[in-house]
């Protein structure tokens, strides 16, 4: 119905970014970065980045283990001191209001640091008196959090005995016990099972819905496209795209991927058989991918070149081959 | 090319039931990580003997105890007490978190169980390694003893046997214990109320005579009573045969059912 | 620097009260774990007071007049147990939480700062290490091994001791890579134990020897413990609480100047 927006409309009105008669203050940055840095003794784990988060968006860092995604995540989390460059969240300076900063966030990090030696229920309320809830306040978030994320009958449960996707969903309802501004979810869906993957999805929609800016980092590019509204494309440190992922596929792929995979030898054999066949070629070790916007006729085309691949394979191009354009890689290795 | 899969041969079990490579594991990993127990192996009982030994024995012996404790200065009567009280404290910290570690955290027995070896070969490749353990920690407190001049007869040396047996004593029943748990909160409370206990109530510090009568009985029970008393009576030339062969019955007893009950837990957790 | 910016000094920790509500949610439920170290130093005294206690006979004490050898080393195990307390919940404890269970990385996402991490654990192991020592010392009073009414200072004497030990503990652990690096720990705390008049008077010492052991921090301790125990105030006790205070301001200092290395990364 709408065009394809870098911004997405947030649920709350008031913080609408183009809508007349909003104040200067309400359309500035959740997050503003410019030349954001930050070193580890000599290695450089982010090299002057810029980005904006605007309120009410859902924006992420796509990009391999070791990009510098959970770095800069750190970084706005007020839990790592920048090295260099200017970072503003919340309209504050991490390095001053980090006190301030973090009570009006919701972090989910990388891997669970959920309380090991308390309930399900007491991660909650522990975690509501860390943020000034009053005990009976912090109870009753806690119970409506378990109900949110499905773990009401888990209450009394030891963190122990939960499953992989039980202690991420009580790490997510954990982050939202402050009724966050601003969530910052770092891999929220790595390691899990499909089933458990979507009932996150689902959870984070909703957020997403109720107006929260969440920030997330992903080597997934389907979690990238349900999830984002907007995404910068990360590598060594370095910010190598930005858009919505629709933009980012229009602007650094074809509409349609052709997918060849050759006997085992066969492929290393092939030599200028497949030129002209697609506007680009990526040889990858186990198949060849041709990015043409008219698959079906790139796969008829190899066919009259003799060419017989085992397997013939035609889908839409996917946030994957932006990353495989931008670097030369792919996203998980 | 290619490469045919062909079967290996199939080899019998061995005779063991890779209780010899279970062991080769064990001291596999120790070569990794002996120098963070060279301090406790070596260090503190030269510490412990020099304090106990030489400062609170000059004390003791200041007062009128060498009567009771049999006409020996109270160094000599308490060194071969703790060789064979240390034997249980080595046998305890390696058979309590360790064994549940194998099962829950790393779950290395588990991955040992997916190959040929089998539980019993599991079990006593698992004693025969904490036998070995015991035999350093017992040799080297012994040599320390000797340069102190603690020791009082060359049966001593045995000491070194006494209190091997009086470690794997413990290790065994708590190896069979360990493999049942889930968690470790049980660990600190078996050192709080029975390790600890044990160590100072079983003769090793002072005879047990001077113990309550009604007590007496529950030390008589405990393997470190035996234990403490066989390296003792070696130490000092005073065992009598009797008393050697209800000290021996009573560690190998022990052990025993230690390791029946320890082939029974293993084979439950392994097969859960 | 930005990292010793963003930290406030280490005296403001206005949340540190958070992590000991943390520390009773948890032993709420295992409080059997927390009962049970009060059981340690009491079976030493029983063991080691009336076992080699009998053995021993009656000691000499510092003012001549005979004393039985449970009144003699209760309020060395006292202080020892108060040592050995704070050492464990300021290094194991602290480090286990850090690199194991992580608790700190998320309690470091919310409004609390690492000076609230800090205060808040040195309180809960004083809160700890209180409570131990009002129990051993109703146990010395109950099986009359007390001889003065100054015994009563011994609590306050035991929560110092154990402030001091946190402090300096706390400040080693921000120096710990790896649990191979508790062996150095050991390596001080363990003749600090044995060798520090616990057990036996410093008279056992030959001279150079005892005077060296005589300006160790446990044996300070002990000195002022067995003083308070014994009735026996002098002027030495001031240095003695001195001598302690000194140590955990430096310890709290080194702490505050290194704790940003220790979390924030």
């Amino acid at each position: 119905m709408t065009t394809a927006q870098p911004i997405a409309a947030p649920a709350s009105p008031e913080f609408a970014p183009d809508r007349p008669g909003v104040p200067e203050a309400a359309r500035e940055s959740l997050i503003r970065a410019r030349g954001l840095t930050k070193k580890f003794a000599e290695f450089v784990a982010v090299d002057a980045i810029d980005f904006d988060v605007a309120p009410g968006e859902s924006f992420g860092f796509l990009g391999p283990n070791g990009a510098g995604k959970t770095s800069t995540m750190r970084m706005i989390g007020c839990v790592s001191p920048i090295t260099g460059g200017v970072l503003s969240v919340l309209g504050m300076n991490p390095a001053h209001d980090a006190a301030l900063i973090k009570g009006r966030i919701g972090v989910v990090p990388q891997q669970d640091t959920l309380d090991m030696e308390l309930t399900v229920r007491e991660n909650l309320i522990i975690y509501g008196r860390y943020f000034d809830l009053s005990r009976r306040e912090a109870g009753r978030r806690a119970d409506d959090l378990l109900e949110f994320v499905q773990l009401t009958d888990r209450a009394k449960s030891t963190v122990e005995s939960l499953s992989g996707g039980m202690k991420r969903r009580l790490t997510i309802a954990r982050s939202l016990v402050n009724e966050p501004d601003l969530l910052l979810l770092d891999e929220p869906t790595t390691g899990l099972d499909p089933q458990a993957r979507h009932l996150l999805w689902d959870r984070l929609y909703r957020l997403k819905q109720q107006g929260v800016t969440l920030v997330l980092t992903t080597h997934y590019m389907d979690e990238a496209e349900q999830l984002c509204d907007r995404l910068v494309v990360m590598d060594k440190a370095h910010i190598v795209a930005e858009g919505s992922p629709r933009e980012l596929i229009d602007q650094y792929s074809t509409k349609e991927v052709l997918e060849l995979r050759f006997p085992v030898g066969v492929l290393e054999t092939l030599g200028t058989e497949l030129d002209g066949l697609a506007e680009r070629i990526e040889r990858l070790p186990d198949r060849v991918l041709l990015y043409a916007d008219d698959g079906e006729a790139a796969a008829a085309a190899a066919h009259a070149r003799g060419l017989r691949p085992e397997t013939v394979l035609v889908r839409r191009s996917s946030l994957e081959d932006v990353f495989l354009r931008l670097t030369g890689r792919s996203l998980i290795e | 090319m290619t490469a045919v899969a062909r079967p290996l041969p199939a080899r019998r079990p061995s005779m063991t039931g890779g209780a010899r490579q279970v062991f080769e594991y064990k001291a596999m990993v120790y070569r990794r990580v002996w120098r963070g127990s060279v301090f406790s192996t070596f260090l503190s009982p030269v510490l412990f003997l020099a304090a106990m030994g030489i400062g609170l024995g000059s004390f003791v012996d200041g007062g009128n105890a060498i009567a009771s404790l049999g006409g020996v200065p109270y160094a000599v009567f308490l060194a071969p007490g703790l060789l064979a009280a240390q034997g249980m404290q080595t046998a305890a910290s390696e058979s309590t978190w360790t064994i549940m570690g194998g099962f829950v955290w790393d779950r290395t027995f588990h991955g040992m169980y997916a190959t040929p070896v089998s539980v019993a070969g599991i079990v006593f490749g698992q004693l025969a390694w904490v036998t070995a353990r015991l035999t350093m920690v017992a040799t080297a407190f012994f040599v320390v003893m000797l340069a102190f001049g603690f020791v009082g007869s060359p049966f001593g040396v045995f000491g070194i046997v006494a209190s091997v047996l009086t470690g794997l004593a413990f290790a065994a029943p708590i190896t069979a214990f360990a493999a049942g748990q889930k968690n470790d909160s049980v660990f600190s409370m078996i050192f709080r109320f029975f390790i600890t206990p044990l160590f100072l109530f079983s003769g090793t510090f002072f005879p047990i005579e001077q113990l309550p009568l009604i007590i007496r009985p529950i030390a008589w029970l405990t393997p470190t009573f035996h234990g403490v008393a066989l390296a003792r009576g070696l130490s000092l030339g005073t065992l009598d045969p009797l008393g050697a062969v209800v000290h021996l019955g009573v560690l190998g007893l022990y052990i025993v059912i230690g390791a029946a009950c320890a082939l029974i837990t293993f084979r439950r957790s392994l097969s859960r | 620097m930005i990292a010793t910016r963003m930290l406030p000094a280490l005296g403001f920790a206005p949340r540190a009260d958070r992590l000991v509500e943390r520390n009773i949610m948890n032993y709420r439920r295992t409080w059997i774990v927390l009962v049970s170290g009060f059981f340690e130093p009491l079976f030493y005294l029983l063991g080691i007071g009336f076992g080699i206690g009998a053995l021993v006979g009656n000691v000499t004490g510092p003012d001549g007049h005979a004393i039985s050898y449970g009144a003699f080393v209760a309020p060395g195990l006292l202080a020892s147990s108060a040592m050995n307390g704070a050492i464990y919940d300021s290094t194991f404890n602290i480090f286990f939480k850090l690199r194991y269970a992580k608790t700190y990385d998320a309690i470091l996402s919310t409004p609390l700062g690492i000076n609230d991490i800090a205060v808040g654990e040195i309180t809960w192991a004083l809160i700890r290490g209180t409570l131990y020592a009002i129990g051993f010392l109703a146990v010395m009073v109950v099986l009359g091994l007390v001889q003065s009414p100054w015994v009563i200072l011994a609590l306050p004497a035991a929560m110092l001791i154990g402030f001091a030990f946190a402090a300096v503990g706390m400040a080693a652990t921000t120096w710990v890579r790896s649990w191979t690096d508790f062996d150095y720990i050991f390596v001080v705390t363990l003749p600090l134990f044995l060798f520090s008049s616990t057990f036996y008077p410093l008279s056992v010492y030959p001279e150079p020897l005892r005077t060296i052991v005589s300006i160790t921090p446990l044996s300070r301790c002990i000195d002022l413990l067995r003083s308070l125990a014994l009735g026996e105030l002098s002027p030495v006790l001031l240095v003695d609480v001195a001598y302690l205070l000194v140590m955990g301001g430096v310890g709290l200092w080194v702490v505050s100047r290194r704790l940003d290395k220790l979390l924030l990364k």
